[in-house]
């Protein structure tokens, strides 16, 4: 049953055999500025090294050993790395030929960050056999997060030729690279269904093996409370789906945190809830009559010890995760409690409020934005869904607005960015990168075409746009298929927001996707395949 | 409860009510269920059911316990490799399965401590040490179209009190017995790691064929996930795999009398080949669970990675202009040595493949380059069959079902894709049209096949390839076979089904996953009772099965939303 493709993909379909032929050696994301010619060289597993030229630390430490791996020996212990037959003749006299690299330096200009941040700069050159660099290969940057991309770019450009019969060989090579824009983000949910641990380690490698920086943890939600408070342990212990095996202790979330940080990725987390007894709103109907008693609705603004209670867990939370930035979710509002509680009618009408929620939930986020503050001597950064923003509700300078709407409801996301930029306001986007719906045949070129800075807007508003996300909500994904249905996916997010702008015909991207998917499948992730029938040199499972 | 009166959700999100606007993720979903109001998992599981649903089951809340060291299946009646090798294989699905293996060791850790206090319960019935495995009829080697699968279960029943029974007319039923059996075992809350509630059942299938098809030619599928995909099957029940092995995109069939076929046709003729002996394996491995194996070599049409191999089988098209185009059609119907191709590659495949019925494809046949070939066009002439190509499709299938009998002896049997009927091609009185147009509008065609008596199976609504947002098994759960117009004796021609995963967009990545358990509702749509078609009733059941099935070391999707299994992957 042949597939009829309903809609255009970027390329033709053949009659017979792959849809498309990868590319060999390329880079994804695209560097910014990259040339390279024919001339290559060859890489000796046992001959290889790293030389760490200029300033280092246990980031570069843990990355030299990572890369060497990935480089030589990718994918799960046991898999053969990739060989061809021999070569006829000696490779040396292939014309060309033009010598063993066996060291790359490593140039770091500037002594190490520890923690990845907002403002981390990631630019980097490579330079392998250029006119003031010949014979040798130096990967030169100001930051050790520089460094870290331009390894992940290195990495890529070895290849195995099927011409030559070299498994790892590299092209002559100079690239210059930074991002475009600053925040490259993934939000993983782990409330719908628990991601173990070792899931997300996967994911945080792909983010790095695609140059994102961003961890967004969707750590609780409606459904589970999988975080273990040390301070508020009954929230999990009640509210997790199990809590001895579905829950992430504080040392788990370390571990996440740590292994991120050696990846260049912050980890921001996102508390759309925390509850406990007497935090929510008991729930009346219009008859004035109290709802059974598991019906609850948003967090009581009007009793005080609620803002005791925030302000200690922020304050953990703060403690806990090293980024200024937690994501204070705030999505979806309903009013429908609030609204026929005694108590929140009495408050209302003592402010003179009328009928007007949004000044009560004003007042909440006022009063929670200001006793984190507090706790955290101001240094608490916020980002927030944005409604808020829709609700005309002032938020604290530097907060950042996510915006999430758009695409799913007739409007474009141009006009949501047209308007949250001129609040003034810090933006990223996720609307057009729900990756969590799915569809059936090619989806990814919609993702990968979707452009942040297309809407009405001053130059200072496009300013403001400072990146975007991809989201896996998991209503319908678990630990089993979370890696499969985001990746290669969210890789074209990740090109749209590293690569220069103009870097968007996806009839040539398709080409590098395809190399880039069987290079991860390569390297043992459980990648989906990206452009429909066709294979790896190395399948999973085989 | 405390869990119950204390709800922990959004700082912000009214997540309670009805009447408060839905959470956009639900909006314009249907849910074959209720959604929880609180926090926590979308469906609770059952405990100990048995997917797909027995014919007939009666249990009680009387209960016996299982105890790893001291089990063991008793073989009474007769026995054969396919018997040993399945006790082997259920004593480790019960007690050491892949991802829950440490709960054996707990439960004798604990039985040694705790001394085995479910002996007070008043429930309690005794240990069930030994299970009785009685096939009555000697076995048959090769699973078929006719097998037997009926099987009885009796735990604790009242004509044989604390013992245990599986009793079968053929091998095949005590294997299907068997993984009901595996399915009764459960953990219960007490503590008690293997206990089986006092038990009745009386089981057999509603339709003789229930299939999966897998793709072997748009993604290369590994062994080890065909292995798993067999597994699942017999762990639904399902008695089929429909080998789709070739097609255009490529050949990985390696022929012993043709190499080049796969040498020139396969993505890569080294790895991406299915060997002799890798084929040999599958069907073995197939047998062992009571599956056939039915290969499909669709012709002539979908045989574009058959031209490299073997030049001059496919049509050459030609341009408006009447000159030679770079593309090939077709299988060429015309040339006598095409069909003695055929022959010989069918009687390999006979051989090869011990199942009596070989899969002839025969669907999308494309017209046009047959229309452009000079040769095609003078032989159309001569037949005076003006530009009526499906009676050259017809010369085409009625000549390859000729040269197939002559070489096998009359013994090969045939399914074909409905096309073949569709275009008025008459086959063998035994052949089986294979339904799989029209998704959900499959009445008037299974109407149509039957009427012409044909015997026949259903794949329409079970595309699985199509992916969707949200929950979507309960699609495949209520498609039902013989819901169209016919008599009683069209609707006996309806012998089961199959659900289809075509690979243009999957590989061994994400086949399995995306497979089960959406395949498992398919699966009991066929085996049990037309009356087993409550949805409602079904998620609870089908979520202890997803999480068995993960349990048991498989990657298989969660199937209602929100929601955990005690072990994750």
């Amino acid at each position: 049953m042949q597939w009829a493709p309903s809609e255009s993909v970027p390329f033709v379909i053949p009659w017979y055999g792959r849809w498309i032929l990868p590319t060999v050696g390329q880079v994804w994301p695209k560097p910014q500025q990259q040339t390279s010619s024919e001339t290559f060289f060859v890489l000796r597993p046992t001959m290889f090294q790293f030389q760490v030229v200029g300033e280092r630390c246990d980031i570069i430490d843990e990355a030299v050993r990572r890369y060497y791996q990935i480089i030589f020996y990718p994918g799960d212990a046991g898999r053969i790395p990739l060989s061809y037959p021999p070569p006829p003749t000696p490779i040396q006299e292939h014309p060309q030929f033009r010598a063993f690299l066996d060291s790359v330096e490593i140039d770091l200009k500037q002594p190490c960050e520890y923690l990845p941040s907002a403002d981390m700069l990631e630019s980097y050159n490579i330079k392998i056999d250029t006119a003031d660099n010949p014979l040798k290969a130096t990967i030169t940057s100001d930051s050790v997060w520089g460094i870290l991309r331009g390894m992940e770019t290195l990495s890529q450009l070895v290849y195995s030729s099927a011409e030559t019969g070299v498994a790892y060989q590299m092209n002559a090579t100079e690239i210059t690279d930074f991002p475009r824009f600053s925040y490259r983000g993934f939000m993983m949910d782990t409330a719908r269904h628990y991601m173990p641990l070792k899931t997300i380690k996967k994911m945080t490698d792909l983010l790095a093996q695609n140059k994102m920086n961003v961890l967004h943890w969707h750590l609780t939600d409606d459904a589970s409370f999988p975080y273990e408070s040390t301070l508020f342990p009954n929230i999990s212990r009640y509210g997790s789906f199990q809590p001895f095996s579905h829950i992430y202790t504080a040392n788990d979330v370390r571990e996440v945190i740590e292994y991120a940080r050696l990846r260049g990725i912050r980890v921001i987390p996102e508390f759309d809830s925390p509850g406990q007894p007497r935090l929510l709103t008991e729930c009346y109907d219009d008859n004035g009559i109290l709802k059974v008693p598991d019906e609850y609705g948003a967090i009581m603004p009007t009793r005080e010890e609620n803002y005791v209670f925030l302000q200690q867990f922020f304050g953990e939370i703060f403690n806990t995760f090293p980024d200024p930035y937690v994501h204070m979710g705030g999505d979806e509002v309903s009013y429908y409690c609030w609204q026929r509680h005694p108590e929140i009618k009495a408050f209302m009408a003592a402010n003179g409020w009328g009928e007007d929620y949004t000044k009560l939930e004003q007042y909440y986020f006022d009063r929670l934005t200001t006793v984190t503050q507090e706790i955290t001597q101001n240094q608490m950064r916020y980002i927030v869904w944005q409604e808020l923003l829709d609700l005309n509700i002032t938020l604290p300078t530097g907060t950042i607005v996510e915006v999430w709407k758009g695409d799913y409801e007739g409007l474009s996301f141009n006009e949501e960015l047209a308007r949250v930029t001129k609040y003034g306001y810090q933006t990223i986007l996720a609307s057009p990168w729900y990756l969590n719906y799915i569809s059936y045949g090619l989806d990814w070129e919609k993702y990968y075409l979707a452009e942040p800075l297309d809407f009405n807007g001053s130059e200072a508003q496009k300013n403001l746009v400072i990146g975007g996300e991809a989201t896996m909500w998991s209503e319908y994904v678990d630990s089993v298929s979370v890696i499969p249905r985001t990746w290669p996916r969210a890789c074209t997010v990740a090109e749209r927001l590293w690569s220069d702008r103009s870097v968007n015909d996806t009839a040539l991207a398709a080409l590098r996707l395809e190399e880039h998917r069987c290079r991860l499948l390569r390297r043992g992730f459980m990648v989906d395949p990206s452009n429909g029938v066709n294979f790896c040199e190395q399948e999973w499972d085989m | 409860m405390a869990i119950k009166s204390v709800s922990f959700l959004l700082l912000l999100l009214d997540f309670s009510l009805g009447l408060a606007e839905p959470d956009f993720q639900k909006a314009n979903l249907r849910f074959p269920f209720d959604l929880p109001k609180g926090n926590g998992a979308w469906i609770r599981p059952t405990v100990g059911q048995i997917w797909p649903k027995p014919q007939l089951e009666q249990s009680t809340d009387n209960f016996m316990v299982l105890r790893p060291s001291d089990f063991h299946f008793q073989i009474t009646g007769n026995t054969c490799d396919i018997l040993e090798e399945a006790i082997h294989r259920y004593y480790d699905l019960i007690f050491f399965p892949p991802r829950g293996s440490g709960t054996s060791k707990r439960f004798q850790k604990l039985s040694n401590k705790y001394s085995m206090t479910w002996e007070k319960n008043e429930n309690f019935r005794g240990y069930l040490d030994t299970v009785v495995l009685h096939v009555m009829q000697p076995c048959e080697k090769l699973p078929s179209l006719s097998m037997d699968e009926h099987y009885e279960i009796k735990i604790d029943a009242t004509d044989r009190p604390r013992e245990g029974i599986i009793l079968g007319q053929s091998v095949w039923g005590i294997l299907r017995g068997l993984e009901s059996f595996s399915q009764l075992v459960y953990s219960s809350q007490n503590g008690i790691a293997f206990q089986i509630n006092s038990t009745m059942i009386m089981d057999f299938p509603r339709f003789p064929h229930r299939g999966l098809l897998l793709d072997s030619s748009r993604h290369f599928l590994p062994l080890p996930v065909i292995k798993d995909n067999l597994d699942l099957m017999a762990q639904n029940k399902l008695n089929v795999f429909h080998w789709h092995i070739t097609d255009d995109p490529a050949f990985p069939y390696e022929s012993r009398k043709f190499p080049s076929l796969s040498q020139l046709g396969s993505f890569n003729p080294y790895s991406h080949v299915y060997s002799p002996s890798d084929v040999e394996y599958v069907i073995q491995y197939a047998r062992m669970r009571g599956i056939r194996v039915i290969p499909e070599f669709d012709t002539p049409g979908h045989t574009q990675s058959w031209g490299p191999g073997s030049p001059g089988l496919l049509t050459p098209c030609y341009k408006k202009d009447g000159t030679k185009d770079n593309f090939f059609g077709p299988i060429n119907p015309v040339p006598a040595k095409n069909y003695k191709f055929l022959r010989e590659f069918f009687a390999e495949i006979f051989q090869v493949f011990p199942d009596a019925y070989v899969h002839l494809g025969g669907d999308e046949v494309d017209f046009s380059c047959w229309a452009s070939n000079p040769e095609i066009i003078s032989f159309m002439k001569q037949q005076r069959w003006e530009q009526d190509f499906a009676r050259l499709e017809q010369f085409y299938m009625q000549r390859l079902i000729n040269v197939t009998q002559d070489v096998t002896k009359g013994e090969m049997r045939y399914l074909v894709w409905q096309e073949v009927i569709d275009n008025n091609v008459v086959l063998p009185s035994s052949t089986v049209i294979h339904v799989w147009k029209d998704g959900n509008n499959f009445h008037d065609e299974l109407a149509r096949v039957t009427k012409f008596g044909y015997r026949t199976v259903l794949s329409s609504p079970w595309y699985l390839n199509y992916i969707n947002y949200g929950v979507d098994w309960d699609r495949y759960y209520l498609a039902e076979p013989l819901s169209f117009n016919g008599t009683e004796s069209q609707k006996r021609l309806v012998i089961g089904g199959e659900a289809c995963m075509w690979g243009e967009f999957i590989d061994a990545v994400s086949v399995t996953s995306i497979t089960w358990p959406r395949a498992s509702a398919v699966a009991e749509r066929l085996w049990s009772s037309a009356s087993t078609n409550d949805p409602r009733l079904a998620a609870p059941r089908l979520e202890e099965h997803r999480c068995r099935l993960l349990r048991r070391g498989f990657n298989v999707n969660p199937i209602n939303g929100v929601s955990y299994c005690d072990i994750e992957w």
